[in-house]
């Protein structure tokens, strides 16, 4: 360990203060910083700090997407050879989804590194790291048979718009990976929506069906899956939404780590399933009479409440204002897709959204606190 | 007035957010006297928001209660010397600013005022409060600067419960100064309408209580409970004009002092404590003492590299080895320096031992014994993106994380909305210890209220 330490403080050398590649310093330390948490100490404040940092919080989310990642590269796969009907392995599969969607997710990190590496530099930061966990959602949310340049202007428009133009990290209104996503499905319609792109290869291989649970009901069709088929994720859809199962393993991660909002993700599962029963007593068609349970397992909803509602810098930030925020992402997420079958998948529209209200909610939990206040002023005021 | 016959009311007061972090160190209840401090020390940052003038310059003689300097804004409020000897040197930084001025002790006059103790009137108390120096002992809310001579307090708040890591046992501090303790409550509450406020921890009991002409809160809690601003918060909040006195436990005696031989009083008793401390203790002596004449007995780890810390972890100020002691605190915390590599260190639940609010690491289940802990950062400074975490290490009514940013971008309409009249920057402790992107909180909260001070006042 000393040895490296000692290469890594040789190798950085150039890029201290004062030497000749000090404006380059952040992009090195970003490597750096992987392999060692830095000697710094205290100067101001608290002498002592706690062992969470930034890093450490979006490496929990990374763990946390994992089991979803890893069931949607082997469903990738799954949904593409059953509908072959070759008899195959789980490796079989696996592979298989693994050829298409790692590629994404090269391309998705390379080139929003790259421009995070870019704005650091210019402005002169250490570079953020929520990144990771953005630059692993985008090709999880994306169709598994996008074209990767298409996935590259996504990832460069929500890096660059998104989050970039409002000042980087922590400023941004919109959650970037979902404004990758909207960018892609409205720019490339035809790759984002329709019933021959949620399965690998639906496009080219004649027979293949590659339509969603929610595409056949807006549709007017009738499913085949049962419950526990929906649950479980071995449905169509894009890479890594449609296991609810999975999606709740990683809830709990982000649930006990204290990373995720349960808040957040309690809320929406009330607000959709609230909106969802409303609908099941109207039931005027199929969308309508659509079991609210089943509104909750299939699609994005349930990747979509607990991955990217919960992104802290996008969603409402009081626990109050978490409260109605999670809510109206759910009630939002039916609203669109039973009424709007132009998209049929309502979580992303509903999410980026209420991204756009949070700000709204919190400034009114806040106007409370200081209505309470200034009527405790005025109240003093009076009584002297 | 005389409270002396007020049936005392008590008041339980329960918190509880926040965080009680168990440190190594902690201080034994052994009391001894410090070794000898050649040369003491009056430092002008001890006093937030106070500009001062010299009045004596170097080697001149001084006594023991001669103003040494005074505040620029008002040449009422005097810095006077803890001990009698000659004025030294007068240590200045960047832009002359006065950073340190040094006494060293020597045989010498000492300055007395005349008590008339039959009829102390408000007034006549404010007077030689603040022709002793005994002035500065007095710190209000707002802001937490040196309390206004000439504001009456809507009330004067004594915390006797330090709860911040490793900090002290007021009890067993005062043990010897119970009386004095009485007496120096029986002034305070001449200068105020209602009986002194004085806070106790809920879970000991002992002399505090048996105080007379007094307002007992009985506070449960974790820290900062402690702490006066949240005490004030939960009891009886500050509006917009208020004005609250807090004076420390140890300086109601050094009071009551002056009130009977009429001699500015400086006795600190502190507690050195900390991983590093041989002998961790609590040791006799007068404020601005040499550092060294407290570690010449505790002793320390010399065979790594220290810091040394005029306060608590949280809060306190960095101090040199050969430093001398600050104005208020009660405590010097002496811990290992930080300044090491750890591989992968930010991995979820490595490094256990370190420890942690976040769930992201195991170290709840160490440290039943108390945590090491040393300076390191753990980490780099990041934009704000976790939400949701200072909230549960600040019980009050107020949003942190909203403040911090209406300090960030000096919006006072903003400030003053939020809250800022009703805390102080150590409030903010916690907070910087514990948020993920390590906001420096309490630095930014400093200069909020050095921005409402200028504009506001």
């Amino acid at each position: 360990m000393n040895f490296l330490r000692k290469k890594l403080d040789d190798l950085k050398r150039p890029f201290g203060k004062g030497q000749k590649w000090e404006r380059y310093a952040p992009a090195v330390n970003a490597f750096d910083t992987f392999l060692f948490v830095p000697n710094h100490t205290t100067h101001s404040g608290a002498h002592i700090r706690d062992a969470v940092d930034l890093k450490r919080t979006m490496v929990t989310v990374i763990i946390a997407l994992l089991p979803v990642l890893i069931y949607g590269i082997y469903n990738t796969g799954y949904q593409y050879l059953i509908q072959i009907g070759e008899a195959f392995t789980f490796w079989d599969a696996f592979i298989h989804g693994a050829l298409k969607i790692i590629p994404m997710i090269v391309v998705s990190y390379v080139v929003g590194l790259t421009i995070e590496f870019i704005f650091a530099v210019y402005r002169g930061h250490e570079v953020n790291e929520g990144y990771l966990v953005t630059g692993l959602l985008i090709p999880m949310i994306m169709p598994v048979d996008i074209p990767l340049w298409m996935v590259a202007i996504s990832v460069a428009f929500a890096v660059l718009i998104a989050k970039e133009a409002f000042g980087g990290t922590g400023m941004n209104i919109l959650n970037p990976a979902l404004t990758a996503r909207a960018f892609a499905f409205f720019a490339y319609p035809t790759y984002m929506s329709g019933n021959k792109v949620w399965v690998s290869e639906a496009s080219n291989i004649e027979g293949i069906s590659g339509e969603t649970i929610l595409g056949t009901l807006a549709a007017g069709g009738n499913i085949n899956y049962g419950f526990l088929e929906m649950f479980q994720g071995s449905i169509p859809g894009s890479i890594a939404e449609t296991s609810a199962l999975f999606v709740l393993i990683g809830a709990a991660i982000l649930i006990i780590t204290g990373v995720g909002s349960w808040r957040i993700m309690l809320g929406s599962i009330l607000g959709a399933g609230f909106v969802g029963y409303l609908f099941n007593l109207w039931g005027a068609n199929a969308l309508m009479s659509f079991s609210w349970v089943n509104h909750l397992v299939v699609g994005g909803f349930a990747f979509g409440v607990v991955f990217m509602a919960t992104d802290p810098v996008s969603a409402a930030q009081t626990n109050k204002g978490k409260w109605v925020y999670g809510i109206l992402v759910g009630m939002f997420c039916i609203l669109i897709r039973v009424f709007n079958p132009a998209y049929p998948e309502g979580v992303m529209l509903a999410i980026l959204l209420m991204n756009v209200f949070a700000p709204t909610i919190d400034h009114y939990v806040i106007q409370g606190n200081i209505n309470r206040r200034k009527k405790r002023w005025a109240s003093a005021f009076k009584t002297v | 007035m005389d409270f002396r016959n007020f049936h005392n009311m008590s008041v339980d007061i329960r918190i509880r957010k926040g965080a009680n972090i168990q440190l190594k160190g902690e201080s034994e209840k052994i009391l001894s006297d410090a070794s000898t401090s050649e040369t003491f020390a009056l430092k002008p940052d001890n006093f937030f928001g106070i500009i001062p003038r010299l009045i004596a310059k170097e080697g001149d003689r001084i006594a023991k209660g001669a103003p040494v300097f005074h505040s620029k804004k008002d040449p009422r409020i005097l810095f006077t010397s803890p001990v009698s000897g000659i004025l030294k040197e007068v240590i200045r930084g960047a832009k002359r600013k006065i950073l340190k001025i040094v006494i060293e002790e020597q045989e010498a006059d000492v300055i007395t005022h005349k008590i008339t103790s039959k009829s102390l009137t408000r007034k006549n108390i404010n007077e030689i409060l603040l022709k002793s120096g005994a002035w500065p002992f007095i710190k209000q809310r707002p802001y937490g600067i040196i309390a206004n001579p000439d504001m009456t307090p809507k009330a004067i708040y004594v915390s006797t419960y330090a709860s911040a890591p490793l900090d002290v046992d007021f009890q067993f501090l005062l043990k010897n100064n119970k009386e004095d303790f009485q007496k120096g409550i029986d002034i305070l509450n001449k200068m105020v309408e209602k009986p002194v406020i004085l806070s106790v921890d809920s879970t000991f009991s002992g002399f505090f209580e048996n105080i007379k002409g007094v307002e007992l809160l009985r506070i449960n809690g974790p820290h900062p409970a402690g702490n006066v601003s949240v005490q004030i918060h939960k009891h009886s909040p500050i509006n917009m004009g208020d004005n609250v006195w807090e004076v420390r436990p140890e300086d109601v005696v050094n009071i009551a002092r002056l009130f009977e031989n009429g001699q500015f009083s400086a006795q600190r008793t502190v507690a050195v404590a900390g991983e590093s401390v041989l002998h961790p203790q609590y040791i006799k002596t007068k404020i601005g003492a040499q550092i060294s004449s407290l570690t010449d007995i505790t002793g320390y780890d010399k065979s790594q590299q220290n810091r040394f810390i005029n306060g608590d972890v949280l809060s306190g100020k960095i101090e040199a080895a050969d430093g001398h002691l600050d104005f208020y605190n009660n405590l010097i915390t002496i811990i290992p320096e930080g300044n090491h590599y750890r591989m992968f260190g930010w991995l979820p639940f490595m490094d256990n031992k370190i420890p942690s609010l976040s769930k992201t690491s195991l170290s709840w289940l160490f440290g039943k014994k108390g945590f090491s802990v040393d300076t390191n950062m753990n980490g780099e400074e990041r934009a704000f993106v976790v939400t949701g975490e200072m909230e549960k290490v600040f019980p009050m009514d107020i949003y942190p994380m909203q403040l911090i940013k209406a300090c960030m971008a000096g919006d006072i309409e903003k400030m003053e909305a939020l809250g800022i009249y009703e805390v102080i920057p150590e409030d903010f402790g916690l907070i910087d210890y514990s948020n993920t992107s390590k906001i420096e909180a309490q630095e930014i909260i400093r200069e909020g209220i050095e921005l409402m001070i200028k504009e506001v006042g």
